[in-house]
């Protein structure tokens, strides 16, 4: 059990900390003049690269006929894997992601070769003079492929609770389906961009990156740099959703190849096209399931193999499919449960990282089988819910990590009455009898979302905080700002630490110079550990200050405290600036290094046992829908959503994450669908094949509230994550479409697979009409 | 295929005069960004689709991606950078900041003019016609919401001026 919160701490009156304060940017954003890495000041005599792909999607190369390239106007250098004086790779951990493909191509468009040249324009057309031959092998495109050829990129991996076996076989009720869940591109505005910089020995990489430190030792372990020689950079990203984590690097890496090799700097922007194609996108998974019941919907045993398409490469699939066991309870009490998980090996892009992390897909499969309960036995779904929250002696996951944090039955009580659900769902069953064609669905589904980096030895962050002599503070730290409002969040940190104004806090950006061996800005941590770093950094000068104060004033240090923009010493008060001014004049270091690790987490692989996660974070929505089985459309009709984020640190940026990350996953799940055909081809390779929500596609009426309790663990400011989560939230949209469907067969399970797209929605319709 | 002849143009940018030398497939975004430095807009599909390029030609707004520098010899343009030094967008852009309609920002400023396209007509737009009127503009960060409620809140408070 975490300690009993301090309440009087938590409830501290604060500053800046708590306000609706709006994004560092904003002001920039609006006028254009925010820097993103294209708009940096091009330097003198910069190049431009571009990068040429497979053909094919698996075989030998036979001839890779590269001459008329390096004819072609412009262009100053060709580069292939034997030109990289270092290591090939650009993989995260296990080494499998050449940076230029040589003998074997596994996937259609994997890189296998880059053009230098002095426009992007010259660069870009003589990569298509390119001859390529390769010996096409067959290649395995899905899942369902992978899976009857056995070909893996990871072991397979179980988690397992009780005997699911013999529970299944007693349960009074069983029911056994199959959940087909679709992949996501992730369309973040700015595409994949890096521009290296030669230095003396060094090499400095602006990169639209989440992840710098991996870069710079991406680059370093290619270019046989140490890694102190290469610096990683990055101001702003405009956007990245986990597909700038892994998916960045490779780009990086050819533009300092390229910069290294001429000796100038090197830009390589990705045309979108390519950016769709050559990198890695959600993972899409085959979930099978069979789950064991009593006369009251109360789960007895729950067994789900969920099966994901990785692609050619791990890339990060062993994490992201462990955290789709880790979900596959969602908010549910399993008496016994095997969670099994398959790891595919198939000939497509490696699938990366995207919010969430593999947690929506685990969660997606529960949510179909508790709705298929409520089909069997002829209840409502929320009832069905409910009875198997977590609770009262009822509290282990199949994993072993006790759940104690546990809000979600108050915060579904209080939605169910906020959203008038049960009003709703009469007058939904009321319009459902009297009309054939347009059917309405109402869906109320929980999300109960663990917080950390489940490979434990991440969960760790640093701060750098310099004060200088005119009281302003130099603000750096290991996280990347991605849109998400973390620049934002920990600079109000440290404003409130030393109790001034927030523009007295300069936000610098990212860089491995400043701040080295960092995580990834992932996971939905980067307030959680960069917030606590940043406190801990600030924290370690005022203390030194409040020495010198109670030393200069001579009252005791108890009665030194920091407050708008002063500092006061017993009955005397000067301003922080003279303060400061005073201290470096009495050798004081105003400068420190802060740094912070998760507490009380750990996780035994081995066994399949511990506390992955700090904490939950967890909200809940409420989605109706009208489907016309005519035509496969739906509409969205009201959303209802609480969720938590702990006591905010920023309740209009918090906002906005949830806004943002609910349509989002309301495009997963309702319209952006990925299309490989046969041969392994993309086919839905650009925004206008590829459908990502637009303005007129997102509810009208959307009712979002904060659920307000502090985070009974302690974070910065008991405040909670929320980058990931409220994407999850999405899944009430798909429920709710299943129970319009559910609507035409009454007592029949729903076969609907996602993304629910019309065309996903006739079939379904079709189905029910056949059974 | 190699370069084809620059053309001389001359056009108005923000109201300035100039006069450059182009390649005939150059694209006005392109043009604004590495000829003229105005990054402000945005190439984020390069196709057409996204409208982070968005910019006005002759007071109609276009995508600066399908549209050539060439096609703009003696005509006039206006990119966020202008708009935002004139003063046109201020209460838009305030009420942006002020409604949090922004998270990564690469959208913005093609967003914004759009939205102030629709302002022009005069009026309060529905949210409905709000919601239409910017679909063409994606934005992967915000979920609209808030986009749409800056917007209407400017339409408000520009029709009760009068
Ligand atoms: S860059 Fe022009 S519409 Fe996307
Ligand atoms: S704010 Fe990121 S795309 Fe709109």
């Amino acid at each position: 059990m975490p300690p009993p919160p301090d309440l009087a701490e938590i409830d501290a009156p604060t500053r800046t900390v708590r306000a609706p304060t709006m994004h560092d940017s904003a002001v920039r954003h609006v006028c254009g003049t925010a820097v993103y890495v294209d708009d940096i000041r091009e330097p003198e005599g910069m190049l431009h690269a571009a990068v040429g792909g497979a053909t094919v999607a698996h075989g030998r190369i036979k001839r890779l006929g590269l001459d008329a390239v390096r004819a072609a106007p412009g262009v100053v250098l060709v580069l292939t894997a034997a030109d990289i004086p270092g290591r090939n790779d650009c993989s995260p951990v296990m080494g499998d992601d050449p940076i230029f493909a040589g003998g074997v191509v596994e996937f259609r468009g994997q890189v296998l070769f880059a053009v230098v040249a002095e426009t992007r324009d010259a660069a870009r057309r003589a990569v298509r003079l390119a001859e390529i031959e390769i010996d096409a092998e067959p290649p395995l495109v899905t899942v369902d492929q992978a899976l009857a050829a056995e070909s893996r990129i990871l072991p397979d991996y179980t988690f397992r609770k009780g005997d699911s076996a013999a529970a299944l076989a007693a349960a009074p009720n069983r029911h056994a389906g199959t959940l087909r869940i679709g992949g996501q591109e992730h369309f973040y505005l700015e595409g994949q961009v890096a521009l290296a910089v030669p230095g003396e020995d060094e090499m400095l990489v602006h990169s639209s990156t989440q992840h710098p430190s991996e870069l710079q030792h991406t680059i370093a372990r290619m270019l046989k740099l140490p890694q102190a020689a290469v610096t990683v950079e990055v101001r702003r990203m405009g956007g990245a959703f986990g597909g700038k984590e892994t998916q960045a690097g490779q780009w990086a890496a050819i533009a300092a190849l390229a910069a290294r090799l001429t000796g100038r700097p090197c830009k390589l922007r990705l045309d979108r096209d390519d950016d769709m194609i050559m990198t890695g996108k959600r993972h899409d998974f085959r979930a099978d399931y069979q789950i064991a019941f009593d006369n009251d919907g109360r789960i007895q045993g729950y067994d789900v193999c969920l099966a994901s398409r990785c692609g050619y490469s791990a890339d990060l699939s062993g994490s992201i499919n462990d955290r789709a066991m880790f979900h596959a309870d969602n908010a549910y009490y399993l008496p016994a449960a095997t969670i099994l998980s398959k790891r595919m090996k198939t000939h497509t892009v490696s699938n990366t990282a995207f919010r969430g992390f593999g947690g929506p897909q685990g969660m997606l499969a529960i949510e179909r089988a508790i709705d298929a309960i409520a089909w069997t036995l002829g209840r409502d779904p929320l009832d069905v819910r409910k009875r198997n929250l977590y609770g009262n002696g009822r509290d282990m996951t199949p994993y072993g990590m006790r759940v104690t944090d546990n809000i979600l039955p108050e915060m579904i009580d209080a939605l169910e009455r906020s959203s008038d659900y049960r009003a709703r769902r009469r007058t939904v069953a009321a319009f459902n009898a009297d009309s054939p064609l347009l059917k309405r669905g109402l869906a109320l589904t929980p999300v109960k979302f663990g917080i950390s980096f489940t490979n434990t030895f991440l969960n760790q962050a640093g701060a750098l905080v310099h004060v200088y002599q005119d009281g302003t503070v130099h603000l750096n730290h290991s996280g990347t700002e991605m849109g998400q409002g973390l620049f934002i969040k920990v600079a109000q940190v440290v404003a409130e630490e030393f109790g001034i104004d927030l523009d007295r806090v300069q936000i610098t950006a990212t860089t491995t110079g400043k701040v080295p061996n960092t995580s990834a800005t992932a996971a939905s941590s980067g307030s959680d550990l960069n917030g606590m770093a940043a406190q801990a950094a600030a924290r370690a000068i005022k203390a030194r200050l409040t020495d010198f104060a109670a030393a200069e004033f001579d009252v005791p240090a108890e009665q030194i405290s920091f407050r708008d923009n002063q500092v006061f010493a017993g009955n005397t008060a000067i301003p922080f600036p003279d303060l400061v001014h005073k201290a470096y004049r009495g050798q004081v270091s105003l400068s420190s290094t802060g740094f912070y690790r998760t507490p009380r987490i750990h996780w035994d692989a081995k066994t399949a046992t511990g506390r992955p996660f700090f904490y939950f974070a967890y909200g809940a929505a409420c989605s109706e829908v009208t489907v016309d089985i005519t035509t496969g459309e739906m509409k969205v009709e009201r959303i209802d959503i609480l969720h938590d984020v702990g006591r905010s640190l920023n309740p209009a940026i918090d906002i906005g994450q949830i806004e943002g990350g609910f349509v989002q996953g309301m495009g997963w799940l309702t319209a952006e669908e990925l299309v490989f055909d046969a041969e392994g081809r993309l086919l839905t390779h650009a925004p206008s094949t590829y459908k990502v929500p637009c303005a007129s596609d997102v509810p009208a009426d959307l009712r979002i509230a904060l659920f307000d309790g502090p985070n009974r663990e302690e974070t910065i400011y008991r405040s909670k994550a929320v980058g990931e989560p409220p994407l999850m939230l999405a899944i009430s949209v798909f429920a709710a479409i299943a129970d319009a469907l559910h609507s035409l067969s009454p007592g029949k399970s729903v076969p609907l697979n996602a993304p629910a797209t019309p065309e996903s929605i006739l079939h379904s319709v079709k189905e029910l009409a056949r059974a | 295929m190699s370069p084809q002849p620059a053309h001389d143009i001359t056009l108005m940018v923000n109201g300035e005069a100039i006069a450059e030398s182009v390649e005939p497939r150059t694209t006005l975004v392109d043009f604004l960004r590495e000829a003229l430095g105005l990054t402000g807009s945005h190439v984020g599909c390069e196709h057409g689709v996204c409208g982070a390029c968005t910019v006005r030609l002759d007071g109609v707004i276009v995508r600066g991606c399908l549209t050539l520098a060439v096609q703009c010899d003696g005509r006039r343009v206006e990119t966020i950078e202008g708009l935002s030094d004139s003063g046109e967008l201020a209460d838009l852009q305030a009420a942006f900041e002020r409604r949090n309609a922004l998270q990564c920002g690469f959208c913005t400023p093609g967003m914004m003019l759009t939205a102030q396209e629709l302002l022009a007509a005069g009026g309060v737009p529905s949210r409905d016609t709000i919601r239409a009127h910017i679909s063409g503009n994606y934005c992967r960060c915000t979920g609209y919401h808030a986009i749409v409620d800056a917007i209407e809140s400017v339409a408000q408070a520009r029709a009760q001026q009068g």
